[in-house]
């Protein structure tokens, strides 16, 4: 078929270009976020811990910028004390499983056979479990803590991790290029690590990004529980459980947390789906 | 020309906008189609010619702008609304595409897709146009037709489902049919089975056609009139002994020369054409072959040659420096 | 000495394909890719491959690499049994032979550049000379006609489809190896190019001193390019024999048809419009002996029943038929 010299794509439509307004913002904010947290200490912000029973559900004033919750805490500081602990949650639980995940999706994408067949087998079971039982199961018998949170966090992302990079790496194997590797007498490892992993890291980081999000979320979810990041370190899901009591006085205190994580995880996602937006047409279909 | 003009195409251009800037596709194309004759276009990857194509069938992508008349049977095809359009799709302009795979719909039988062709243009019930349906896949060659109709694209071979897309095309009977590089993705003697079929169905059906290729074999037996395409512009356009009898364009015979023959002792070095296509969004200002051409003067740098006509009526080319006739071949 | 092996030169063949089957399991189906096919290369010669899509001529090319196991056979490159070398041994023995594939682009690691693709070979053999890797890389580079200064910074689809087959010659070059398989590295290019990629193949081939397999479907270019030639049909080989008296006076009828088959760039050359005889089986279940007799105006019962062996019928001729041709 001689329809390579000059290909007009039809497809590098000016989509990519649309590096727009929403994205950079998405950027800002993450960026804010993560700046604050890191510099919590640094910043002049009131401890998030300290009780002021005569000020309790204060609104917004300049002493405390966003009020107080219901035990007198500054709003404002638990909600960047917060975003440390959901961020260091939500950032290295899925460092475990991109990890751990992509190395073990690779593996069975590449070597194929009776282990990879062992691998999808035992994702399917993980992936069959429902997560957040797990996680409850596994903190009542370990114990509560934001490590042993990080860690089941970690490990029920690993099942997503593989298929997206097993997927990937089954595409890749059967391309020219990898063939060509073998054809030259390169060894598995060389293969794995200088043909198919530059490959792979694109659609696993724009995967990364909305693993974030997610477990942002589901630390969350655990911490309204009660069963996450345990007190009195604040984290958004638990300023959530607790401004649930002070709904009808002051809503803010339940939505406060609440508008802070859906703008962060709706960061994570924009910019996790322009990523792979931007990174598929240039490689061609995967 | 005795026969009267069926298609014609005035000064088509097809501009495409690309992050690198405009592409020009199409660079004011002229032809024409008479009725039950055949039109080959010749030209390699990128020179236009399937944008060409589609711009005839009015398929163009959503961004492209498209200047210039298309006048099929006497209506301008730019100017029709889109259900007058679909009208005449099928019922007098019908398409063959080069990956039968894709022009297929592949969740759908063979039965389904002929049947849904011939229920929505011609006033007919169901049985017949199932009884129709047989008759068509046996006309074209489709061992077994009734099997055939319950079977998916996936079930067949290349050459059969590109049988099953020219059935298809021609089910309702149509005045010109455009192949779009019918028979590239199939093997050699598939190719010579389908080209002899769509001969053979042109002549019975006195149907007109564009047969679109890279192959100048292709054209060689098969046309009545043959038009040579590079960088979007035709350069060449004669009545097909005559092209290749007394070839005037030195790109059509670079061309020609550069395909391996049978009957070359093997090791001949071939006459390779140096260089590549221009990029189409980077046009040069003289002629788009200059760079390439081993007869290329100062004036062909700077000036754009425009298509003209040879002693020889019907033949026309555009070339500021082309080839002398000589007797016989010169290839 | 074999049966029915089209020899090369009596001294000295590169390789030595022996009795090579290849089979693989779709489904419950077994699809007979290549069955009990023998050949061989002399040094510096080129055997061309040709046949249509499904003849197995891919399969056969990457299993003679070792790139697809064998069920059973043989090959031997060198003195040396490839078949029977595993891990380290084998890995060494590949820098001897190399392979061009169909589709440039594909054949190079988007998300590398040039100048890493090319000297791959070179780090996979282990040379650690940063300097005079690059100096090699360059002389490749600049050996198939690519300027290297522009070339090595840059990625794959920045380039055309013979470019990437220039860059793809250059990388298979670059460990000087003795044998390399071409499989239809000029399919997916146009028409000129084409010419240029066949003629940077003959120049590289003399300038090294290598030695060919080139597979092919189109009948020309692989006559353009080879000494001799084997025609594949559905898995067996169908004749051996010299280019020139190969397409001059076939013995089978298969090349018969596949050269009729040939549009030819003649207006006087009409194509005969006989009724062409059907389509070629599957590969799942062949027919039983003559592979092609289902195609054959000149199949009879001993057809169906005998399966041909390749045999001598003139000087390095070699025919699988029962009703050759000459």
């Amino acid at each position: 078929m001689a329809t390579l010299e000059l290909r007009i794509r039809e497809d590098v439509t000016v989509r990519s270009r649309r590096l727009g307004l929403l994205f950079w913002l998405a950027i800002g904010w993450i960026i804010l976020i993560f700046a604050v947290a890191i510099l919590a200490d640094v910043l002049p912000f009131p401890s998030p811990t300290d009780m002021d029973m005569l000020e309790k559900r204060a609104p917004f004033s300049t002493e405390h910028w966003l009020g107080t919750d219901g035990l007198g805490r500054d709003e404002l500081a638990r909600l960047v004390f917060g975003a440390r602990s959901s961020l260091l949650v939500g950032l290295c639980a899925p460092v475990i499983g991109v990890v751990i995940g992509g190395a073990l999706g690779m593996l069975a994408g590449y070597f194929r056979g009776r282990f990879e067949a062992l691998l999808v087998g035992s994702a399917d079971v993980l992936l069959a479990f429902p997560p957040l039982i797990l996680a409850l199961a596994i903190t009542a018998y370990l114990g509560q803590s934001i490590l042993n949170l990080t860690l089941i966090l970690g490990v029920l992302g690993v099942p997503a991790f593989m298929r997206v990079a097993r997927a990937a790496t089954l595409a890749l194997s059967r391309r020219e290029f990898v063939i060509a590797a073998q054809a030259l007498g390169a060894t598995h490892a060389r293969i794995l690590l200088r043909e198919l992993l530059p490959n792979v890291v694109l659609p696993l980081t724009a995967f990364f990004l909305v693993g974030v999000a997610i477990t942002v979320v589901a630390e969350g979810a655990l911490s309204f529980l009660g069963l996450g990041v345990p007190p009195p370190t604040p984290s958004w899901g638990s300023m959530i459980g607790e401004g649930r009591e002070s709904l009808d006085i002051a809503p803010r205190l339940a939505f406060l947390p609440a508008i802070t994580m859906f703008l962060s995880v709706l960061s994570f996602n924009l910019v996790g789906d322009t990523l792979r937006a931007l990174t598929d047409p240039r490689q061609g279909a995967l | 020309m005795t026969a009267p003009v069926l298609l014609s195409v005035e000064d088509v251009a097809v501009d495409l906008p690309t992050p690198r800037g405009n592409l020009r596709a199409v660079d004011h194309v002229d032809l024409e189609v008479a009725a039950g004759r055949t039109l080959g276009i010749v030209g390699e990857s990128g020179c236009g010619k399937t944008m060409l194509s589609r711009a005839i069938l009015q398929l163009l992508p959503k961004r492209a702008k498209l200047a210039g008349r298309v006048l099929f049977d006497g209506q301008d095809l730019l100017r029709l609304g889109s259900s007058a359009l679909r009208k005449l799709r099928a019922r007098s302009l019908a398409v063959v595409f080069q990956d039968p795979m894709t022009s297929l719909n592949p969740v759908l039988t063979i039965g389904t897709q002929l049947i849904e062709t011939l229920m929505e243009h011609l006033v007919i019930d169901l049985a017949a146009a199932r009884a129709r349906s047989i008759a068509l896949l046996a006309e074209v060659g489709i061992p077994a037709p009734e099997q055939r109709l319950m079977q998916y694209p996936h079930e067949l071979s290349g050459g059969m489902r590109q049988r099953v897309a020219i059935a298809i095309a021609l089910s309702c009977e149509p005045k010109l049919l455009i192949a779009d590089e019918p028979t590239t993705a199939l093997d050699v003697t598939i190719q010579a089975q389908i080209l002899d079929l769509l001969a053979r169905e042109q002549r019975r059906r006195h149907m007109a056609m564009i047969l679109i290729t890279h192959d100048l074999g292709i054209v060689a037996g098969r046309t009545d009139e043959v038009a040579v395409m590079y960088a979007g512009r035709v350069v060449e356009r004669a009545p097909t002994q005559a092209l290749f009898k007394s070839m005037r364009m030195p790109y059509t015979q670079a061309l020609l020369a550069a395909i391996p023959k049978l009957d070359a002792p093997p090791h001949a070095p071939l006459p390779a054409i140096s260089g590549r296509p221009p990029d189409p969004t980077r046009p040069l200002e003289g002629c788009s072959f200059s760079p390439r051409c081993r007869y290329a003067a100062a004036r062909c740098q700077r000036e754009k040659p425009v298509l003209r006509e040879a002693e020889e009526a019907e033949h026309h080319y555009a070339c500021f420096n082309p080839l002398k006739i000589t007797a016989g071949l010169s290839a | 000495m074999m049966h029915g092996v089209a020899q090369a030169l009596p001294r000295d063949p590169l390789l030595k394909v022996e009795n090579l089957v290849v089979e693989y399991a779709v489904g419950a189906k077994t699809i007979h890719a290549v069955s009990d096919v023998s050949l061989e290369i002399a040094r510096g010669e080129t055997l061309g491959l040709v046949g249509e899509s499904g003849c197995g001529k891919s399969t056969l090319g990457r299993a003679i690499l070792q790139l697809r196991p064998a069920d059973s056979g043989r090959v031997v490159f060198d003195g040396c049994e490839l078949t029977a070398l595993r891990g380290e041994a084998l890995r060494k023995m590949r820098r001897r032979i190399q392979l061009i594939f169909q589709d440039p682009i594909a054949s190079l690691n988007p998300r590398r550049q040039i100048g890493d693709i090319v000297a791959e070979p070179l780090a996979i053999a282990g040379h650690r000379d940063d300097k005079k890797r690059q100096a090699l890389v360059e002389e490749m580079l600049g050996a198939v006609g690519l300027d290297p200064a522009i070339v090595t910074g840059r990625l794959p689809h920045e380039f055309s489809g013979g470019q990437c087959q220039r860059i793809s010659i250059a990388r298979a070059l670059v460990l000087n190896p003795e044998f390399i398989v071409c499989d239809e590295p000029v399919s997916a290019l146009d028409v000129s190019i084409r010419a240029q990629i066949l003629n940077l193949l003959e120049e590289m081939k003399a300038r090294f001193g290598l030695t060919l397999l080139f597979i092919a479907h189109d009948l020309a270019v692989v006559k353009a390019v080879s000494d001799r030639v084997a025609v594949m049909y559905l898995g067996r080989f169908c004749e051996v024999g010299p280019s020139e008296q190969l397409f001059a006076n076939p013995a089978h009828p298969y090349t018969a048809l596949l050269i009729e088959a040939i549009p030819v760039p003649d207006p006087d050359v009409r194509p005969a419009e006989r009724v062409r005889v059907g389509e070629p089986p599957s590969p799942i279940a062949p027919p039983s002996g003559c592979r092609f007799r289902t195609r054959c105006v000149r199949a009879d019962k001993r057809c169906s029943e005998e399966v041909p062996e390749l045999r001598e019928i003139a000087p390095n001729r070699h025919v699988a038929c029962h009703h050759p041709l000459m």
